[in-house]
């Protein structure tokens, strides 16, 4: 006997594009659901490597037009060495990817070690860049006691496009290997009108022993 | 004869207020686990030459009330006609005169591409003491109009419905411009308050002067 299926015109309820099909307030009901506009693209967790790298189009990762904004998220980003900046770059490469894109950034952070010294908010020239393909650091100092690490987030505007440059904006905390709080925001812009088609994540030196890095879409429709 | 539609309990899961129903975690049964977003998209409205943006509660598919405690709006790729300010207001009921009281705070950061101006700056100028202007998320002329130069960024608009508290709003804005000088980029941080215990229920973008060329404002409701 064949099997009946049920299509999306079989359930009670008005089918309203895009949404999910749930419960109502009384649950008594069936209602259609707004999904998030906050999509998990993908999670790359660090094990003693050496970088972690969003690639458009690679290992599901995407980089393009399909989102107008990209915010990265990392949680917990531990150093294999001590006193490193955790940092990124961009590739605006197809294939073969290296990430070299010229950017200008400006860089403060607020500070305050354990010992209740150092109290102080404060433009860092250490972190900003004028015209630099290097990489941007995030977070600069990082200790790598056992329990120390940094986590933030890096939004990212448009990387598809070929008219504007392209912004980003961050702001992160840091364990900072003199033990003490590092609280930093960085803003630039990839100094190019071709297409941001990766993101890659480094350490200044060592690896990146461990942590999360999560990379979202956020939808506009 | 009556089409037969299939009921909330037809389905062979255990009914949970405003659930989405999906697949359980082994893919072999239905759950009624799974949440609607926490974030989620309201309206996008796409700048073309406008002289101002608006997004009023209950027009064109827009929602700004007691629905949601927050709200956030994204401002995506905005690029002026003329280099200018960048700002906005709100109003209350069906008004439309945008001169609510606000009170607010207004830092930016700046490097240039030539490593000048290295800075972190308060700017008494684009802060606001109980004033109904617009209010500047960036001040003039620092949106460049260069066919490459944008501005991009977030404003958060907490509890705009309130009839009991002042309503908070934090802004972050990336912006640049190439003014003769070596380009530079800024970092503008935008907070405050609207001084009132009246509900907001619209909110307008707009140029210190000339248009806003391109560009996509977003509004997201966020429970």
């Amino acid at each position: 006997m064949a099997l009946t299926k049920f299509n999306y015109n079989s359930f009670d309820v008005t089918p309203v594009a895009s949404k999910a099909m749930g419960f109502n307030s009384d649950a008594d009901g069936l209602t259609s659901i707004s999904p998030t506009s906050m999509v998990l693209i993908k999670t790359l967790t660090a094990s003693s490597d050496s970088s972690l790298s969003f690639v458009n189009g690679s290992s599901d990762v995407v980089l393009d037009s399909t989102y107008p904004i990209y915010l990265f998220k990392w949680i917990n980003i531990h150093p294999g060495n001590d006193s490193v900046h955790f940092s990124f770059n961009g590739s605006d490469d197809t294939s073969s990817h290296s990430y070299n894109i010229t950017k200008t950034s400006t860089h403060f952070e607020a500070l305050l070690y354990e010992g209740d010294t150092g109290a102080a908010v404060q433009y860092n020239t250490a972190g900003d860049l004028a015209q630099s393909t290097g990489v941007q650091s995030l977070g600069r100092g990082v200790g790598n006691d056992n329990d120390q690490a940094t986590s933030g987030e890096l939004w990212l505007f448009s990387p598809s496009s070929t008219t504007y440059v392209k912004h980003f904006m961050h702001r992160d905390n840091v364990a900072h290997d003199g033990n003490g709080s590092f609280s930093n925001r960085i803003s630039g812009y990839f100094n190019t009108t071709a297409a941001i088609t990766a993101i890659q994540f480094t350490f200044s030196a060592g690896n990146i022993d461990a942590g999360k890095i999560k990379l979202y879409g956020i939808k506009d429709s | 004869m009556a089409l037969s539609k299939l009921k909330y309990n037809s389905l062979n899961v255990t009914a949970a207020a405003s659930k989405a129903v999906g697949f359980d975690a082994g893919a072999d049964d239905l759950s009624a686990s799974l949440s609607g977003g926490s974030m989620v998209f309201i309206k996008k409205v796409t700048a073309s030459s406008s002289g101002t943006i608006s997004f009023l509660n209950g027009a064109s598919d827009v929602v700004l009330d007691s629905t949601y405690k927050e709200y956030l709006f994204t401002f995506k790729n905005i690029h002026p006609s003329t280099e200018t300010s960048f700002t906005f207001q709100a109003d209350t009921g069906t008004n439309t005169n945008y001169n609510q009281t606000i009170q607010s705070t207004y830092f930016r950061a700046t490097h240039r591409e030539d490593a000048g101006e290295a800075d972190l700056y308060y700017n008494q100028s684009n802060d606001q003491a109980n004033g109904t202007a617009f209010q500047t998320l960036v001040e003039s002329p620092q949106i460049g109009a260069n066919n490459d130069e944008n501005l991009n960024g977030y404003l958060h608009i907490f509890n705009p419905s309130s009839s009991v508290f002042t309503k908070h709003f934090i802004a972050r804005i990336s912006t640049q411009n190439d003014d003769g000088q070596p380009g530079y980029v800024m970092q503008v941080f935008t907070a405050g308050y609207f001084n009132t215990a009246t509900a907001l229920t619209r909110f307008q973008f707009k140029m210190g002067s000339g248009n806003i060329d391109a560009g996509d404002i977003c509004l997201y409701k966020i429970s």
